[in-house]
């Protein structure tokens, strides 16, 4: 039992790290009804700006927040610069257009930084505290204190700021919301530079854990989509709660199903999303949208 | 929310591939000519290079119709239907066991091989279609990239029938004695042939109803749903259509290689393969084949440069691609040669 409840702790351990991904990517989808395949990549990138600060010296915190600075930044130049001029066109091409950014974005990682994987140092110290036969790393501990933060600081902005409530009214009708005097532009590129944020804290938190090379986020993605497909992909909510049943369901299925094994894990992510699609395609928390053509 | 992908903006990938079909009929016939002269040109040289070049240039060459054949399936599906996949290289890679096993097991005459591909892949392609299909477009994406994800560690699961990791070696076709041709260039002339057959096949199922239906599913589903094209029914049509021709192109790869390993089919693959049609040319007839030399050369030419730069170079395209030029290199090819015509008129 005390094994099961042990599994259970490292794959909330991994869900967590899922549903900061994940998080990111609903933030954009619900914004501009875009799913952004190059999500991860971005998360990577903004790791590795993290590794350069700390590499020319800069302490770990504080290389923490000028990455996040610099991904605010990049996030809401990309939607200015490569989401605009698809904004409104047909899924398709805006999902080439994410995934062209996913090839540059990752090869631009390695011809910066090489294709040589990195250390990248953990900010939480390395010991564990043990309960009831049970043992939490603090590094897991850690995971959960940043995300749990990062969507505490979400709500308060989305729920209890003028920003945040412009930023609700572009998401649920962007034509009223621009009547009434939003920027409906800047609201948007805002979103992308909140998500780019939200992912590289995903990036940072992954770093450690996967090692730093261009292709660490390839893995996560899969799961932060299975994660985001569970939750409903307009629910913030469901998008922590999907990363956390993501990444219970794949250590467990890992740990105890012999015909899925360690190695065909990355399974799982295909089941969920299959399943949900065909039995609850608005995923668990999300509004099922009625289509007119 | 973004409720209506279909009436908004300006449909930057769905513009239609018929601006050359012009009003009057004899204008269509002159193209249509013209058309015929400039691929019998081809097939000539494409007949002819094998004798003119070395052999690792005919090897290149023989990969770009490997390629053609990939991306002419992934045409059909993403250009004509206008669903897209991140996971064809899965159906390149089902193609390549499909030949690989039996030739390791049962030593089966290489010909054999290629419908065994063709169908395993179109079979795969139609199960995994029915529940796909009736998706929208962005799942679609996701479930065929899970879909390449998986694959991987699958293949490397059941060693015992795909060789692992280790993969597997196979012989690989041997040119008969009366033909006098060197392996390359027999290996070479297979993949013309399979890639000539494909094209024929892929040219006259689009013109045929289906072609139709699916170009009435791209311009805007609902439309064509009232007009009465069963959406499910065509779409996993499609998809398990292009699964057939990435299959096949899977199986010529096994031939040319000689040897299949499941490293060689990662989720890279499938981004390529996308990366390929969009800078080739959506919806176009030659555009499988310019995202094959595409894909073939410009690699092993940037690579010099860097090792990350294809990857540069791809994905900068692709975006400006679809800004620029929807219709890709083909369309760009196409229009350079309309206003080279006009301009021949004139003077």
């Amino acid at each position: 039992m005390a094994g099961f409840l042990q599994q259970i702790v490292v794959g909330l351990g991994a869900g967590a790290i899922y549903a900061s991904l994940a998080l990111a990517l609903v933030l954009i989808y619900r914004f501009t009804g875009i799913v952004n395949f190059a999500q991860g990549e971005l998360a990577m990138f903004s790791a590795y700006v993290a590794w350069q600060f700390m590499a020319v010296g800069v302490p770990f915190w504080l290389a923490l927040v000028l990455a996040l600075a610099v991904s605010f930044v990049g996030g809401m130049l990309i939607e200015r610069v490569i989401i605009r001029p698809v904004e409104g066109a047909p899924e398709l091409t805006v999902v080439i257009v994410t995934v062209g950014l996913f090839i540059f974005v990752n090869a631009a990682a390695g011809w910066i930084w090489s294709f040589l994987i990195k250390d990248f140092p953990n900010p939480f110290p390395s010991g564990a505290i043990e309960a009831g036969g049970l043992t939490v790393g603090f590094s897991t501990l850690g995971v959960f204190v940043v995300v749990g933060v990062v969507m505490g600081l979400l709500y308060l902005l989305f729920q209890h700021t003028k920003i945040g409530l412009g930023m609700r009214a572009v998401s649920a009708n962007p034509d009223s919301a621009r009547l009434v005097g939003i920027r409906v532009g800047w609201t948007l590129a805002l979103g992308w530079g909140l998500a780019a944020t939200v992912g590289a804290v995903s990036g940072v938190l992954v770093a450690p854990l996967l090692f730093l090379e261009p292709n660490m986020m390839g893995g996560v993605l899969i799961y932060a989509f299975a994660a985001a497909t569970l939750g409903g992909f307009d629910s913030p909510i469901g998008a922590v709660v999907g990363g956390l049943i993501v990444g219970v369901a794949e250590t467990l299925a890992g740990a105890y199903v012999s015909a899925v094994g360690p190695d065909l894990k990355v399974g799982v992510p295909l089941v969920i999303i299959l399943g949900v699609l065909l039995l609850r395609p608005q995923g668990l928390f999300g509004r099922a949208v009625v289509e007119r053509a | 929310m973004n409720e209506s992908p279909v009436s908004t903006g300006e449909s930057t990938a769905t513009v239609s591939s018929g601006s050359a079909a012009g009003a009057v009929p004899r204008a269509r016939a002159g193209v249509a000519r013209w058309r015929w002269a400039v691929a019998g040109l081809l097939l000539l040289a494409a007949v002819y290079a094998p004798f003119q070049l070395v052999p690792f240039h005919v090897f290149q060459l023989t990969m770009v119709l490997v390629y053609a054949l990939a991306l002419l399936g992934l045409n059909l599906l993403v250009g004509h239907a206008g669903q897209i996949s991140l996971g064809h290289g899965a159906f390149f890679a089902v193609g390549a066991y499909a030949t690989a096993i039996p030739l390791a097991r049962w030593d089966v005459p290489h010909l054999v091989t290629l419908p065994i591909a063709a169908g395993v892949a179109f079979l795969l392609g139609l199960a995994l279609g029915l529940p796909a299909m009736r998706l929208r477009g962005l799942y679609l994406a996701l479930v065929t990239l899970a879909i390449a994800i998986f694959l991987v560690p699958l293949l490397k699961r059941f060693e015992e029938v795909t060789g692992g990791s280790m993969g597997l070696t196979l012989p690989k076709p041997a040119p008969p004695a009366w033909t006098g041709l060197a392996e390359d260039q027999w290996l070479y002339f297979l993949a013309l042939a399979v890639a000539l057959v494909a094209f024929g096949l892929a040219a006259g199922l689009l013109r045929s109803r289906v072609g139709r239906a699916l170009h009435a599913i791209r311009d805007n589903e609902a439309a064509a749903e009232v007009m009465g094209v069963r959406l499910s029914y065509y779409k996993t049509l499609a998809f398990a259509w292009s699964a057939l021709f990435a299959g096949a192109a899977g199986c010529v790869y096994t031939w040319v290689i000689g040897f299949v390993s499941p490293d060689s089919f990662v989720v890279t693959l499938s981004i390529t393969l996308l990366a390929g049609i969009v800078v080739g040319g959506l919806g176009s007839q030659a555009g499988p084949l310019f995202g094959a030399l595409f894909v073939m050369f410009v690699p092993s030419i940037s690579q010099d440069v860097n090792k990350a730069a294809p990857g540069v170079i791809f994905g900068l395209l692709i975006i400006a691609v679809m800004y620029v030029a929807p219709t890709g290199l083909a369309g760009l090819a196409g229009r350079a040669a309309d206003s080279l015509k006009k301009t021949l008129r004139k003077g």
